[in-house]
């Protein structure tokens, strides 16, 4: 029995390759040829640390029926025949786990009752010991620095729409959260520009009195679903506003865990920012080396980290920026060539740096007031991805026959709306935090209660990289 | 919830059965009413949770993801994500057994979900008529 729920417990288990994380009779192991650790037919490949070496086929695995079956390949043990079972069932009781774990194999005669042992207590009793220590000890360094309890609910109402003083800091009623959500106690939350098109009614998201934000992260303090434990450590960014609060209930759908190697402010900061980085430059256009990258407000939160991204993956970055100190951060995050500009003006300078050719895909953020001058430095057959708008809405696009062009006018919900690719765009922005491809420079930390001083401060373009608000 | 069950018996093999039917972006190959599919963002079709948009001849869309694939058992189930049915939770399982007497296979297809009560009747029979056995037929006939 683990005192998990299922869907926790499988997330671990279906993962072919996660043995090595969690059990603590297995050394290191790899999936071969590099195929993916849930694709039927896989082969791993794995030492245990008392030497021995094994190969195993994964022959089953269900989502359904939270199911894996696997054999031995070959081993340098004398175990011939050998198909096990790996099979979860719910505990409505309690919303914890029972997990069954069966195989049948040949050994050589008379030592039936040494390998019965060997794998009944050593691989499967360490195994169920292992997962559980897995699940739960991570928790208990954590608990130490935030308590895995609810706190008074409190957040920042924006009472109407309007400039910064609309925001008041109130008592929130407590929700319970429904089936197939979580409370989260909630350690850091981002601030984004879109929160002020939110408080001035620009975009009409709100009705007031309503609470603002679209990302935080936090720790569950309380769970009704399958998928979240009590003590995990999650963050999100989603399409409802809610995030300036201490505590807040919050359907699974947009929720990922938080790796261990990701802090809660990091986590907070990067959500909406980083998986908008990710999504733009790997799904709404791929960047290719070589690629000649142009990317408006490049010492915005977004802004950095496409340039960080573009040039890891071999793109020449060229930025637009609103002053000398933003280029000055722009260029130290991988920005080759920051036009400083308050005008809307760049496309010379871009195409000057590109002998003339232009850039081969736009990042604009800017809006009706630059879209001339992107147009006019799109390379031929480039891609001008239109994917904020911050100087005004756009009216009407020039017409993109004379440079044979494409237009996008992506959304981050529209990428993130299935559980699989959330996990998936996640898990890539999280990888990049870890190999240093992303650097998060949170520069500006306010009390929630503060909500008010965070927004004039990024109105007025005091502000350069990522905001939080820390409860 | 209702269940549409379709059973049938085929005159090959469970292993040549299972090689034909085992490809979740396979069903262009040996059904009469799919005209075209793919495996979404270019997965392997046996990645547990990969997804396949097919195009049925009639020109409806469905989108479908891998849940459960066995080598071991030869079964494979699989949810709808979006299709023009009109049906909710709508899961299928579809399951060969070896028949030792012959060496044929007993092949078994079934499906739960949830429809318009109205609806009922006309979906169990498309589905389990119009849909499983059209495609057992399609099968043995290849198989033959």
């Amino acid at each position: 029995m683990i005192d998990a729920p299922i869907g926790r417990v499988w997330e671990v288990l279906r993962d072919f390759n996660s043995h090595s994380a969690w059990h603590p009779a297995v050394g290191p192991s790899e999936i071969e040829n590099g195929e993916p650790s849930d694709q039927v037919g896989c082969i791993r490949n794995f030492s245990l640390k008392d030497g021995n070496h094994i190969r195993e086929q994964l022959l089953a695995l269900s989502d359904h029926d939270y199911l894996s079956t696997y054999c031995i390949l070959d081993a340098t043990l004398p175990m011939k025949n050998y198909v096990a079972t790996v099979q979860l069932k719910t505990v409505t009781d309690g919303n914890r786990t029972f997990w069954h774990w069966e195989s049948t194999f040949d050994v050589p005669k008379g030592r039936e009752q040494e390998f019965s042992e060997l794998v009944g207590n050593g691989v499967y009793e360490g195994g169920f010991a292992g997962l559980r220590s897995f699940l739960f000890n991570g928790k208990e360094k954590f608990r130490s620095k935030i308590k895995i309890e609810s706190v008074p609910a409190q957040g920042i109402v924006a009472t109407a729409f309007g400039g910064p003083e609309v925001l008041k800091f109130q008592a929130l009623g407590v929700d319970e959260p429904k089936a197939g959500e979580v409370l989260i106690r909630q350690t850091a939350i981002g601030v984004n520009y879109i929160d002020v098109y939110i408080r001035k009614g620009l975009y009409r998201m709100i009705e007031p009195p309503a609470v603002l934000g679209m990302e935080a992260a936090g720790v569950v303090v309380q769970s009704n679903s399958t998928n979240f434990m009590v003590g995990d450590r999650v963050a999100y960014a989603a399409p409802k506003p809610g995030a300036y609060a201490t505590m807040r209930a919050m359907p699974v759908d947009s929720l990922v865990l938080v790796p261990d190697f990701v802090d809660d402010e990091t986590a907070a900061a990067v959500m909406l920012k980083g998986m908008t980085a990710e999504y733009l430059l790997h799904r709404t256009h791929r960047v290719r080396p070589g690629d000649t990258v142009l990317v408006h407000a490049a010492a915005g939160g977004v802004g950095l980290l496409l340039c960080q991204w573009a040039r890891a993956l071999g793109a020449r970055v060229i930025g637009t920026v609103s002053s000398e100190e933003k280029a000055r951060l722009a260029a130290a995050n991988g920005c080759e060539f920051p036009i400083v500009t308050r005008s809307y003006s760049f496309a010379k300078e871009v195409k000057a740096h590109t002998g003339g050719r232009g850039a081969d895909v736009i990042y604009d953020g800017l809006g009706r007031e630059a879209a001339a001058e992107n147009l006019e430095a799109l390379a031929l057959r480039g891609h001008w991805v239109s994917y904020g708008q911050a100087s005004g809405a756009h009216e009407a696009f020039p017409d993109l026959g004379p440079k044979s062009g494409t237009l996008s006018r992506p959304v981050l919900f529209h990428y993130t709306g299935e559980r699989a690719a959330l996990q998936e765009i996640a898990g890539r922005v999280f990888a990049a935090l870890r190999d240093g491809t992303l650097k998060v420079d949170v520069r500006h930390r306010y009390p929630l209660a503060a909500a008010a001083d965070a927004h004039r401060d990024l109105e007025a373009r005091r502000t350069t990289g990522s905001i939080l608000l820390l409860p | 919830m209702i269940k549409v069950y379709t059973s049938s018996v085929i005159e090959a093999p469970a292993g040549t059965v299972w090689a034909r039917v085992r490809d979740f972006n396979g069903l262009p190959k040996w059904t009469p009413f799919v005209a075209d599919s793919r495996i979404e963002q270019g997965l392997p079709a046996d990645k547990i949770g990969c997804v396949r948009n097919f195009r049925l001849k009639d020109g409806g869309v469905i989108r479908e993801q891998l849940l459960t694939l066995s080598d071991y058992d030869y079964q494979c189930s699989y949810s709808i994500l979006e299709s023009p049915m009109g049906v909710e939770n709508y899961v299928a399982t579809l399951k060969l057994t070896p028949v030792t007497d012959g060496d044929k296979t007993f092949a078994e297809w079934w499906a739960e979900f949830d429809c318009a009560p109205e609806r009922e009747a006309k979906l169990a029979q498309d589905i389990g008529q119009g849909v499983f056995q059209a495609a057992f037929d399609s099968l043995k006939q290849k198989l033959r």
